[in-house]
């Protein structure tokens, strides 16, 4: 493997920046109306990665367990927040939910990842541990706000369809299966819809990552390969965490909808 | 706030079997801190048909929602049997005690697979479905068996209502919670569902129901005591 790798420097930085003067020069003469967002979201993607890099390189620098959990912790926190942000409704618990079930199903199969498959030491190397962790969040993060919405909203919309149920005997469980699994059904979707394409269509971040890095592309696709399944374990996982949680608080133990339950917000 | 205008019911009373039913004692409901009702208690005996009467947005489809178990209820105590609601396993109970919605929900499919679909649910599993007697019903209604295999989405609203009435009815149950069952329908297709309601009454003379409507002329032909619930949401007592 030989190291071809080619640091960018401060000055490569500020010339890559001007790039988005394509983007100002076609929203100003067509009147898109998005300079502003795009300056903002610009600039937020600067800081926010300057400041990750910082962060990342003194956890790394500093090769602690409790700082690596931290950070894992803190990485799960803003996935957890984000995932119930892109949902339209909100039911009492439901951030504390989606952290609880995007953060088990990720340190779940990120665990087994790295210390049952690639057998990383130290058990908490952040150098893999961190990367791998933040890609199955990501893939989560998509994962659960899809099914979570979707949920919300068909129990919303089919909600005489299942008090019809229930009036008629169902159990709760019977009465919300259907919907249940629909939900499963669309968070699954983006993950299996990239496995699809995935090479054909698209090239992976991570594996371009080591390549740009000098890896073997054969080699790269290998990690690829290990990444992929553990990504649609750990969505699956997450999605079948918040649905069942969300189905706790949506439906009581007497068999009862309990939809007073979900406030719709403005987004 | 709420009267037991019982023109018919002295005749009732001496009829009457001493256990009831259905017992309700004191309920009240709660929504957003306002009272939609409080302190409601009555009784429902074998044979019974009472109507719950009152202007819109008193609550009489809450009142027969948490009859049914279907919401929760934040004072009092409802019975079946003597036994509490909180006890009862509700699918069980829900099976005797079938609340029918005013505007039902079938599912994609048949008429006939509609009927059907009833018989997975775990608590009916012990059952089987009765082609035979789901066909006296449609005769009753003047229709044919083809009529079972019509698509859902072909129906009309009075026919639907009928599929979901048939739907409950063929579980035999022992108290219909019926809320405005014929608030959009037409004259003919009100009659066929009074003419299916009656039917199943004949079939077990113990069977009870619970009707609300809009029509009092609806509610003298098909119960024969009252309860009103009045439109002041004052705290009582």
């Amino acid at each position: 493997m030989t190291n071809t790798y080619l640091p960018i420097d401060n000055w490569q930085l500020a010339l890559a920046a001007a790039l988005i003067l394509i983007n100002l020069i076609l929203s100003l003469s067509l009147r898109l109306g998005l300079a502003k967002r795009l300056g903002v979201a610009a600039f937020r993607m600067v800081a926010q990665l300057l400041l990750v890099g910082y962060v990342l390189g003194w956890v790394f620098a500093l090769d602690n367990p409790l700082w690596v959990l931290l950070l894992v912790l803190t990485m799960s926190a803003i996935a957890g927040n984000a995932s119930v942000n892109r949902t339209r409704r909100r039911f009492p618990g439901v951030y504390w939910n989606s952290f609880v079930s995007i953060l088990t199903a990720s340190a779940f199969v990120t665990g087994l990842l790295v210390e049952g498959i690639i057998h990383i030491h130290p058990w908490y190397d952040p150098q893999y541990v961190i990367p791998l962790l933040g890609m199955v969040l990501g893939n989560a993060l998509t994962a659960t706000s899809l099914a979570l919405d979707r949920l919300m909203e068909d129990l919303v919309s089919r909600r005489s369809q299942i008090e019809s149920l229930l009036a008629l005997g169902a159990t709760r469980w019977e009465a919300a299966n259907d919907t249940l699994k629909e939900a499963l059904r669309t968070g699954m979707i983006p993950t299996i819809n990239s496995m699809m394409v995935l090479g054909l269509v698209s090239l992976p971040g991570m594996m371009t990552g080591q390549m740009l890095a000098g890896v073997n592309p054969t080699s790269a696709v290998r990690y690829q390969i290990v990444i992929y399944f553990t990504l649609a374990a750990g969505a699956s996982l997450a999605c079948m965490g918040i649905i069942l949680l969300a189905f706790r608080i949506l439906f009581s133990p007497e068999h009862q909808l309990r939809l007073e339950r979900l406030r719709k917000v403005d987004s | 706030m709420v009267q037991n205008t019982s023109k018919k019911s002295l005749t009732l009373v001496s009829e009457t079997p001493s256990e009831p039913i259905l017992s309700v004692s004191k309920i009240g409901r709660s929504c957003q801190g306002d009272w939609i009702w409080q302190n409601i208690s009555f009784e429902l005996f074998a044979g019974d048909r009472l109507a719950i009467v009152g202007p819109s947005g008193t609550g009489k489809s809450l009142l027969l929602r948490a009859l049914a178990g279907l919401d929760p209820i934040q004072l009092g105590e409802i019975a079946f049997r003597g036994q509490s609601l909180s006890n009862l396993n509700m699918p069980r109970f829900r099976s005797q005690v079938i609340y029918l919605h005013q505007q039902p929900a079938l599912l994609e499919g048949t008429v006939e697979s509609n009927l059907q679909q009833i018989y997975q649910l775990a608590v009916h599993r012990n059952r089987t479905y009765n082609r035979s007697q789901i066909l006296e019903y449609l005769s009753l209604l003047d229709r044919p068996a083809k009529f079972l295999d019509r698509s859902i989405e072909q129906l009309s609203g009075g026919e639907r209502q009928i599929v979901a009435c048939l739907r409950s009815l063929q579980l035999s149950p022992q108290v219909l919670l019926l809320d405005e069952p014929t608030a959009s329908l037409d004259s003919t297709a009100t009659k066929q569902l009074e003419a299916l309601i009656a039917q199943w009454r004949q079939d077990d003379p113990q069977n009870a129901c619970i009707w609300t409507s809009h029509d009092p002329a609806q509610i003298e032909r098909v119960t024969m005591r009252q309860l009103v619930l009045s439109s002041e949401r004052q705290t009582h007592d």
